[in-house]
């Protein structure tokens, strides 16, 4: 395993308000790494400190083991994409793209031949003559794309950048980027608040939230296995269930209300150890009798909000609020206001201890 | 249907045009009929002829006027912006302290009658004035002639002209966004080649608009260089009152400002061909 981005204990403080508190992370070469957390978390501080614009109270940025810390921005070789593009608006596309070889002093005829390749590659060719404000929102962006990478960047950075495309855009744009990443090898560092994108995207997953890194981990890890009760209502839907561990060697704790359960994963808790249930509403199921062999609990039906495909069912079974997610072909058998059982494997009780 | 709905909004639309009557009626009788008096005089006064605009456009005294006012003017607008455009900068990017003094200084400036700064400078620069006092503190002899000159009326236009350029060029450095300068700097530039290749020409606009404004005033300029000048270096909007006032030769003066007129508006349509007039004060 070869580090390549080395964040080590970066703090920030503004005053009296620590923005970063101890973070730390390694990203190995050619890997795309999402920043996930709500705003205010510190996943653009982050950012804007490994590209230079902000710097860090205390820590150390090493990029293929030289420490940048102290080099100027224009001095680290780092693309960024920005969340408004940040394009010139002065210079046509082609020109947009040729400035940082300009900067670089690679002679004008070469950097302009290298400037339509690289917009080729973003699937702009053709439209290189075109002024910023003569392109729309996605072309814009693979613009802006084109620039940050046409330099051979040592990191490529993307802040929010799919934050003013509408939705069908984004995906596009989603597997677009991906693309691109993948084929030109650069280390990525995404920005972003939305999760399906993160989920859709990422390598490795970082969840940040007030200041600290909650949890890194692989897509797939960071929604099957959370680590901290703010990671697993942060990352998809969730039901939360306070429990105490009733006997750690055979893996049972209680609540209150729902009464005993079996759990999966995690050995060797101590008994009496205070802990929170994550079941995910796709785990639970719905019907009119208790099934055998689950876990069986009675919910009140508050409201059925329906997608077509799936509906979500919303509500509460004692005191506790539950979610479940069912088949839209499944959600015929219930209406508003009844009761019904739910039920659940043990197998999709995943214990937090934090 | 779809003709018969805009004459309906057309005749409810009649609100706006009476409101603006009493602006319009004013502008007609105080500006419109009086300009139209001004370009009929050219023609006429002292007899029905062409004669007044030859004599302007062949004569060398009115030729060398009209150079001297378009070379002022010139030189003006670019002291202006020599001087406005480092001040606008700071105004636009220092601490908030800061940027407010500067633009108290501009703008108090910019209130002030520029009768009473055109005053001052005489105050200033006169033969007992506090700077000749320096010069002759300082061991200078013979201070030269300051007041009166083509340096005094220079001076004063800059400094009367410079808060339309500084304000001008302030509003779109402020426009200006930072992540534009930030990606800049992460692309690779940094000082001159950040500021020529980048700053400069996102500032270009601010720069037209606040020279096409200080030339055009300049160009019309009476007060400040009938006052400071030289009286060998006169304007054009200054012969126009001595051929009005001390010849009473008002088909030759109404002439003369039919002519500066002409220039201003082919300035003005070329800068609004290539920009837009809409956008001219910011």
């Amino acid at each position: 395993m070869t580090n390549y981005l080395q964040l080590s204990n970066i703090t920030k403080t503004y005053g009296h308000f620590t923005a970063l508190d101890d973070v730390s992370l390694s990203v190995e070469k050619g890997e795309f790494v999402t920043f996930l957390g709500p705003s205010g978390s510190g996943k653009t501080t982050t950012l804007m400190i490994i590209a230079g614009f902000e710097k860090a109270s205390g820590g150390k940025v090493e990029v293929g083991g030289q420490s940048i810390s102290e080099l100027a921005p224009h001095e680290r070789n780092i693309g960024i994409v920005f969340q408004n593009y940040a394009l010139f608006p002065h210079k046509t596309a082609v020109e947009n793209v040729y400035f940082p070889l300009q900067m670089r002093g690679v002679s004008r005829s070469q950097g302009l031949r290298q400037a339509e390749d690289m917009l080729s590659l973003v699937g702009l060719k053709g439209f290189g003559h075109r002024h910023p404000k003569e392109l729309s929102g996605g072309q814009q962006q693979r613009v802006a794309l084109a620039r940050a990478l046409v330099f051979e960047p040592s990191l490529l950075l993307l802040d929010e950048p799919l934050g003013a495309l509408d939705k069908n855009l984004r995906e596009q744009m989603q597997i677009e980027i991906k693309r691109i990443q993948r084929s030109l090898g650069v280390t990525t560092i995404f920005v972003t608040h939305d999760q399906s994108e993160a989920m859709s995207m990422s390598d490795r997953i970082v969840v940040f939230e007030k200041g600290r890194i909650e949890q890194v981990a692989a897509p797939l890890d960071i929604y099957h296995r959370p680590q901290t009760s703010f990671v697993a209502a942060f990352i998809g839907e969730s039901n939360l269930i306070p429990a105490i561990i009733t006997s750690g060697a055979v893996r049972t704790a209680e609540n209150p209300t729902l009464g005993a359960f079996q759990y999966a994963g995690e050995d060797a808790l101590a008994d009496g150890q205070k802990v929170t249930l994550l079941i995910r509403p796709e785990h639970i199921k719905l019907s009119r009798n208790p099934i055998e062999g689950r876990k069986n609990a009675r919910m009140i039906v508050e409201t059925i909000v329906n997608y077509g495909d799936n509906a979500l069912v919303i509500g509460r079974a004692g005191d506790i609020p539950m979610r479940v997610r069912v088949l839209g072909a499944d959600v015929v058998i219930i209406r508003e206001g009844e009761e019904c059982c739910i039920s659940w494997a043990p197998d999709a009780v995943f214990v937090i201890t934090k | 249907m779809g003709i018969s709905l805009s004459k309906l909004t057309e005749k409810t639309n009649i609100w706006p045009w009476l409101l603006l009557a009493p602006l319009g009626i004013y502008m007609l009788i105080f500006f419109v009929v009086p300009l139209a008096e001004v370009a009929i005089m050219s023609f006429t006064e002292p007899k029905v002829s062409l004669a007044n605009y030859q004599k302007v456009l062949t004569g060398a005294l009115y030729q060398r006027v009209f150079l001297n006012t378009f070379v002022t003017a010139a030189f003006v607008t670019l002291c202006c912006l020599l001087v406005g455009y480092p001040l606008a900068y700071l105004m636009a990017h220092s601490k908030p302290r800061t940027a407010m003094l500067i633009l108290l200084l501009v703008t108090m400036s910019f209130w002030t009658s520029f009768l009473v700064r055109t005053y001052s400078w005489m105050v200033l620069l006169g033969n007992n004035g506090p700077l000749i006092a320096l010069l002759q503190m300082i061991g200078v002899d013979k201070p030269p002639q300051l007041l009166f000159t083509r340096f005094s009326s220079t001076l004063a236009m800059v400094h009367i002209l410079a808060p339309y350029m500084i304000m001008n060029i302030y509003s779109v450095m402020k426009k200006i966004d930072p992540a534009l300068i930030r990606s800049a700097e992460s692309l690779g530039a940094k000082g001159w080649s950040l500021f020529r290749h980048v700053y400069l020409p996102l500032t270009a606009p601010g720069i037209a608009n606040g020279s096409v404004l200080v030339f055009v005033i300049c160009l019309g300029f009476y007060v400040t260089p009938v006052l400071l000048g030289s009286p060998r270096e006169q304007m054009v909007a200054g012969l126009i009152g001595h051929q009005i006032e001390e010849f009473l030769a008002f088909g030759l003066g109404s002439a003369m400002a039919m002519i500066l007129l002409v220039v201003t508006l082919i300035i003005l349509t070329i800068y609004h061909r290539r920009f837009g007039l809409d956008k001219l004060w910011g």
